[in-house]
């Protein structure tokens, strides 16, 4: 690379986040610090019944005896700070916990802030059709269109309201796919989580909306423990968006997020995200701790979970997507474009688990490196003694921004079945002086050039995404890019 | 419209001298052809023209429509009419042929002050010029030079030549690599863009070119420097005699 653009590059891979600020919105914390006490606060507050909290309760005590072992997960390729989980407050409410006939009733405040974000959800709502529930900090705030959804029989509503008004599905279908057992910050989440989306598509319904939930860390100091369901019952299909900004902050905060997916019979559903936490300020300070938990069950035969996401914030992203495909003839997918820059490191993938017969999974991953980040693709695909003909194609491809970035890919392939196919391909490539001078003796400025050749690159991802939110994505990627030329 | 004087390049990485004191004069309208053995420097000379980076400008100057052309970005060249047709076209993975020329013409049209064009304006451009090198249409929604074929290559530079309506085009051994059909189309293409305002600087190899595009001035590069300029003729001569017996009359001269 020639100076100049190794320049223009690290101009772009330390550009300003451009979502940083912060709404003054009472809210209403827990006292700092992790117990059984924090846990029963947090289960009382929410009014929940006896057996969830119960169910918290042993998932907290799991979760102490992972830390009193030592068991913070420290395979991926990060390099995480050592976490103080008494230092973090586990739940914060708006004070003002409003139910609103429209949207006029709506803190104003909270209009602005979706404003600046680019997000308004008059807008949306009036446009696009879309149903907003939108979690500010950890209480759901909106939720919209419910008519709609109800003349359909599909249940969209915040976690703590579906715990009140459905126990029975909650209770059928928590922990199902993620239990509390499953890993170090999924034993975290279950003990504490504060709030979430819950969503229940009958038999046979189409759902007519893609449903989206906005989440956003408002809280200095507070951890974000967000819970999502996902039950599809036969012959349904959902499509699900969840997209995220975060106000900038000074201190580490931490996102352990799980979301469950369950398909049934013919279900299909196709998750999407753009997620865009607060990365921390050039040298690294600062910035979300994004260790999510998303899992998916293809429980019916023929049926489909797809992920796509595109992560361009958090310090730190440690997230797996994953798919257990269980029913036969069913599908699974995975499409991921991780773009990071300054500091951030992400260690991201899926893992494929091919349980039934005639079983397929797709793998595409599109990681971008820019200044002195690191990015990192793992993926496992299990190939388990039943997966008679089980199928998989991975793709991942790495792009280096500049030369102080990494790229890795790790893939893990266990095949137990002798009749399964699985195909993995990888490149990296380095955006190539030759590109960029080729789009400059076209008139193309430098950056505008590296914003062609980066779109083009995650192209067959960002079309992926439904409509509205491919346009966002691809915005934002060229916000991300930009930097403080442009 | 271009005047290079005592130019002298080398390759920043080792300070390999290629061009000892190169000069061209190039008018309005004109069509040279620059011919020479290969490592002449032949390639060098359109690079370091178009302003790619890797080399280092040791001396002489190069005036171009009486700007300092060397004082210039690669990108601001382009906008202020200097085309090159690359010997090798880059490809660019996803990046569709429609969104590519939309940029380009888009900044090279709003720098020289002319309105910008419409999406319906713009498709209906490449359409037409798409036409004059015997392209489909369809080449719009294709990624750039990603599986194009040889030959499509070089007809898309010249595609995109006449999209960008330059006053100065390079074309680096555009010929290369072309059988007799693809020449043909490619030099009508470039022959129904010569006009009184675009000038050409032809870059070739071999004679062959030039029995189809027919300069208005030939000269030989050789060993960094302009060793003999004449009409169109002297490529005749070249293709019959080759290159030595100028070796042998220059280094008589020297």
């Amino acid at each position: 690379m020639s100076d100049n653009s190794t320049e223009l590059l690290h101009q772009v891979a330390t550009s300003e986040y451009k979502y940083g600020f912060v709404t003054d919105i009472e809210s209403e914390k827990a006292a700092i610090g992790l117990s059984e006490d924090t846990v029963r606060f947090i289960s009382a507050k929410k009014n929940e019944p006896e057996w969830l909290l119960e169910w918290r309760l042993k998932a907290y005590r799991h979760f102490v005896s992972l830390m009193e072992l030592g068991e913070t997960p420290d395979w991926a390729h990060l390099r995480i700070p050592e976490i103080d989980f008494q230092a973090i407050s586990y739940y914060s409410a708006p004070k003002k916990k409003p139910e609103y006939e429209s949207l006029n009733e709506v803190d104003p405040e909270l209009l602005n802030t979706f404003k600046r974000l680019g997000i308004p959800v008059q807008e949306q709502e009036r446009l696009v059709g879309i149903v907003v529930d939108v979690v500010m900090d950890s209480v759901s705030v909106t939720t919209t269109f419910n008519a709609e959804l109800d003349k359909n029989g599909i249940i969209f509503c915040s976690f703590g309201e579906a715990v009140q008004k459905h126990p029975e599905l909650i209770k059928k279908y928590l922990g199902r796919v993620v239990p509390y057992t499953d890993n170090f910050y999924a034993a975290l989440n279950s003990a504490v989580f504060s709030d979430g989306s819950f969503c229940y598509i009958p038999k046979g319904v189409r759902c007519p909306v893609e449903l989206s939930t906005y989440f956003r860390i408002n809280e200095s100091g507070t951890g974000q423990f967000e819970r999502t369901l996902i039950v599809v019952e036969d012959g349904s299909y959902v499509s699900y968006l969840e997209g995220c900004t975060a106000p900038q902050r000074d201190e580490n905060q931490l996102h352990a997020a799980v979301v469950e997916i369950i398909a049934m019979d013919d279900a299909e559903v196709k998750y999407s995200t753009i997620q865009n936490w607060y990365p921390g300020n050039a040298d690294g300070v600062g910035g979300i701790f994004n260790f999510v938990t998303k899992r998916g069950i293809c429980e019916g035969n023929r049926s489909k979970i797809s992920w796509t996401q595109l992560e361009t914030g958090s310090s730190i992203t440690w997230k797996y997507p994953s798919c257990i495909l269980k029913g036969d003839d069913s599908v699974g997918e995975f499409y991921s474009v991780a773009f990071t820059k300054g500091r951030q490191q992400a260690d991201t993938g899926t893992k494929m688990i091919h349980l039934g017969k005639n079983t397929s999974s797709t793998i595409i991953s599109k990681g971008i490196s820019a200044g002195n980040s690191q990015n990192a693709y793992r993926g496992l695909v299990r190939m388990t003694a039943g997966a008679e003909n089980g199928r998989n194609f991975s793709q991942c491809d790495s792009m280096l921004l500049g030369d102080r970035c990494g790229a890795h890919t790790y893939p893990y392939l266990e095949i137990l079945n002798p009749s399964a196919k699985v195909e993995h391909e990888a490149t990296t490539s380095k955006v190539g002086e030759d590109q960029i001078f080729y789009c400059k003796q076209r008139g193309i400025s430098e950056i505008d050039a590296i914003k062609l050749i980066v779109n083009g690159f995650c192209k067959e991802i960002l079309a992926q995404l439904p409509m509205e939110f491919a346009v966002e994505a691809r915005n934002l990627l060229a916000i991300e890019l930009e930097g403080s030329v442009g | 419209m271009l005047e290079i004087q005592n130019l002298h390049v080398s390759i920043e990485e080792d300070g390999t001298e290629i061009l000892k004191g190169l000069n061209l004069k190039v008018g309005k309208g004109e069509v040279h052809a620059i011919m020479g053995p290969n490592g002449s420097g032949k390639s060098t000379l359109a690079s370091v023209l178009a302003g790619k980076d890797g080399y280092e400008i040791t001396a002489g100057s190069v005036i171009f429509d009486g700007a300092d052309l060397l004082e210039m970005e690669a990108d601001l060249r382009a906008r202020e009419g200097l085309f090159l047709a690359f010997q090798y076209p880059i490809e660019l993975p996803g990046v569709s042929m429609a969104n590519f020329l939309k940029q380009a013409v888009t900044s090279v049209r709003e720098h020289q002050g002319k309105e910008t064009l419409s999406a319906g304006d713009l498709l209906k451009l490449m359409k037409e010029k798409a036409a004059l090198v015997h392209l489909d249409p369809s080449l719009k929604s294709r990624s750039v030079n990603e599986g194009f074929s040889g030959g499509e290559k070089k007809r898309n530079e010249i595609f995109q030549l006449a999209m960008l309506d330059p006053k100065f085009a390079i074309l680096d051994e555009t010929d290369s690599g072309l059988d007799i059909d693809a020449l043909r189309i490619v030099a009508d293409g470039v022959n129904s863009l010569r006009s009184p305002s675009r000038s050409f600087l032809v870059i070739t190899h071999y004679q062959r070119l030039l029995d189809y595009i027919v300069p208005d001035f030939v000269h030989v590069l050789m060993n960094g420097r302009i060793v003999m300029t004449g009409g169109k003729e002297l490529a005749l001569e070249l293709e019959e005699k080759g290159y030595d017996w100028i070796k042998d009359e220059t280094a008589l001269l020297a």
